[in-house]
């Protein structure tokens, strides 16, 4: 039987008498805590701005008709062949055209299925930036810009200028911030385009996209799909890419190459472009964590000390408390619950702090020409970060504690009444 | 008249590399309602029979019966039981929790016995105090208050639970003629009253000669 009430009356008045060591003992996890809080939240919530930054600009599922040679060359089929060693040289990509085949029934059967978000076409078309005798060369790609900015946050990066001008606006363009400084163009001018084969066109700049990578500004533009496709004098199924999101980005590879065979096109899952980028995630992650246990620890370490000394000053106290009735078990909890105590409320307060500087940081100006959409430094309130920080606490001061308690439970009554 | 406390063969050693007989068979017994005083020189073992029959040293062979119930080889919890309830203690310092008022100290093993409510308790208590002509130092913080009067305190702690046996080291070793006077008038009440059993260990040979009975020790062995 244990009578807990007793134990923790005594367990408080010890914390209450000794109240600096007490102090002491709870900034040391709070600060530790706080800390923890602090760096996960910044941490993670640069990795993610990181992440975002290239990532939101890939589609979960990119479906494109790639030019390739044939995989079965003609010679395979011909059957006075079939011993021999055929050596072709020169092999040449197939002939055939860039656009998916059958784009628009495609498009049709993807937004019927229940696993897509939704799905956008689009028209990659090489061209030049003209001025004067200057030509720069670059990508304008044709979108349906409605879909665009629901699918993706395509208009985060559009720093001028708005989305629906360029639906509006039938020869618009959304010019790409680089382009724009380097032809000194702004809002409301014109821009002479020229495509591959040579035809001019002149289109009125109604956005500046900025994506933060310069080299995706310096040659990246966006107009009207039909727009694109009228300059190049294609039909109205002529697209060149689909851009798939998903409701579960889990499901992206394996989805990609169900697509793969049922549409017979190519098709790219986020996770192949990811990969690299969860390496660079992981090693930040870790560096954060090593940071904050090594403070968790020090502040164990703190915690032990204070124990150690308290159980020290207080033999007399555990040799009475064994002699009347108290067994080992009871006094160790004795230690353990003011360690609880000091693992609690240095805790909250800990996540309090942490929440507090987290906030703080949070409205810190943080502008950046790269990232034209932040104005603040990132921070991320996961509620789990604050979850695992307060388990870690309290984990870190039953280990601090649990040594010193233990001696405490050991201690023999009789040297100690003796001894004196 | 019952026996309260029984002892059979005790021996016990000090040291291991070159083992030191402390006490040698030792085969006694108080009975109920028995005020006895263990005597001897120092180094004569009195502290340490003391201490086993106390239940708080087990490191011992031989046998030890309480209420001719086996205590020798029951576990360390179960001995803080017996402690608690059966057994109240009396040192030669005072010992109290100086942190804690004098009530506090006194209600404390009742609180950890838990078979009364906090009520019962602290009336309990202060009915003790009272009876020790120390009820006005209640409130007052343990470390506050004199040897003597820390020392009647103390007695007021060993007695909350109502136990069958009261164990002093020395209880007046520490305190002037005076309170060790009075002390000692207390403790004679006690056995009077209640028909408490009492075994104290002293130095003092004019107390001891008041007792019911006295066990001389020496070197390890009861003589007397």
């Amino acid at each position: 039987m244990r009578s807990w009430k007793v134990i923790f009356e005594i367990a408080k008045t010890h914390l209450f008498t000794k109240l600096k060591s007490t102090v002491t003992a709870s900034i040391g996890v709070t600060f530790g805590i706080a800390a923890y809080i602090t760096l996960v939240s910044f941490m993670t919530g640069l990795n993610s701005m990181l992440d975002d930054l290239m990532l939101n600009q890939v589609p979960h599922i990119h479906l494109y008709n790639e030019i390739k040679p044939s995989e079965k060359q003609p010679i395979a089929l011909y059957n006075d062949f079939e011993d021999a060693l055929p050596i072709i040289h020169s092999i040449k990509p197939r002939q055939g055209q860039r656009k998916i085949h059958n784009a628009l029934p495609i498009l049709d059967d993807l937004e019927k299925n229940e696993k897509v978000q939704g799905a956008t076409p689009q028209l990659q078309a090489q061209i030049f930036y003209l001025s004067g005798n200057i030509e720069l060369g670059g990508n304008l790609t044709g979108v349906d810009i409605i879909k665009e900015s629901k699918l993706s946050n395509i208009q985060d990066y559009i720093t001028e200028g708005s989305v629906l001008d360029l639906k509006n606006t039938e020869n618009g363009i959304l010019l790409g911030s680089g382009i724009a400084e380097k032809l000194s163009l702004s809002l409301g001018r014109k821009v002479l385009v020229s495509t591959a084969r040579g035809d001019r066109f002149h289109f009125k700049v109604v956005g500046i996209y900025q994506s933060g990578i310069a080299e995706i500004d310096d040659i990246q533009s966006f107009a009207n799909l039909k727009t694109v496709q009228r300059i190049l004098g294609e039909a109205e199924n002529y697209i060149t890419d689909i851009n798939i999101k998903l409701n579960d980005i889990a499901r992206a590879p394996a989805l990609a190459s169900v697509m793969e065979k049922k549409y017979n096109v190519s098709a790219v899952d986020i996770n192949e472009i990811n990969a690299q980028f969860e390496t660079g995630t992981k090693v930040r992650n870790l560096i954060t964590y090593a940071v904050s246990i090594t403070l968790l620890i020090v502040a164990g370490f703190g915690i032990y000390n204070i124990q150690n000394m308290l159980i020290y000053e207080k033999m007399n106290d555990i040799a009475i408390l064994k002699a009347i009735g108290f067994s080992g078990a009871d006094v160790q909890m004795i230690f353990l619950s003011q360690a609880a105590f000091i693992g609690i409320s240095g805790g909250i307060l800990g996540l309090v702090l942490g929440l507090g500087l987290s906030n703080l940081i949070d409205n810190v100006a943080f502008e950046t020409e790269a990232l034209p959409t932040i104005t603040t430094y990132p921070v991320n309130y996961n509620p789990n970060n604050y979850i695992i920080g307060f388990f870690f606490a309290l984990l870190c001061t039953f280990i601090a504690a649990y040594f010193p308690s233990k001696k405490a439970k050991n201690i023999d009554p009789v040297q100690i009444i003796r001894g004196n | 008249m019952s026996v309260i406390l029984e002892t059979k063969n005790i021996n016990k050693y000090f040291g291991k590399a070159k083992p030191f007989h402390v006490l040698k068979d030792i085969c006694m017994s108080i009975n109920q309602g028995e005020f006895t005083s263990i005597m001897g020189k120092s180094g004569s073992g009195k502290s340490t029979l003391l201490y086993i029959l106390s239940t708080m040293d087990t490191d011992y062979s031989g046998e030890l019966y309480l209420q001719d119930e086996l205590i020798t080889g029951k576990s360390q919890p179960e001995l803080s039981h017996i402690r608690n309830k059966k057994i109240g203690f009396i040192f030669q310092f005072h010992y109290l929790l100086p942190e804690f008022s004098v009530l506090e100290n006194v209600m404390l093993p009742a609180k950890k016995l838990g078979l009364k409510s906090l009520e019962e308790i602290r009336e309990e208590a202060l009915d003790l105090l009272k009876k020790l002509n120390i009820d006005h130092l209640a409130p007052k913080k343990a470390s506050k208050i004199s040897g003597g009067e820390k020392q009647r305190v103390a007695v007021a702690r060993a007695l909350i639970n109502e136990p069958i046996l009261l164990i002093g080291d020395e209880p007046t070793g520490n305190l002037d003629s005076h309170n060790s006077e009075n002390l000692f008038q207390i403790l004679k009440t006690l056995k009077k009253e209640k028909g408490l059993s009492l075994l104290m260990v002293t130095h003092d040979e004019d107390l001891a000669k008041r007792t019911d009975r006295t066990i001389y020790l020496e070197d390890g062995e009861i003589i007397k």
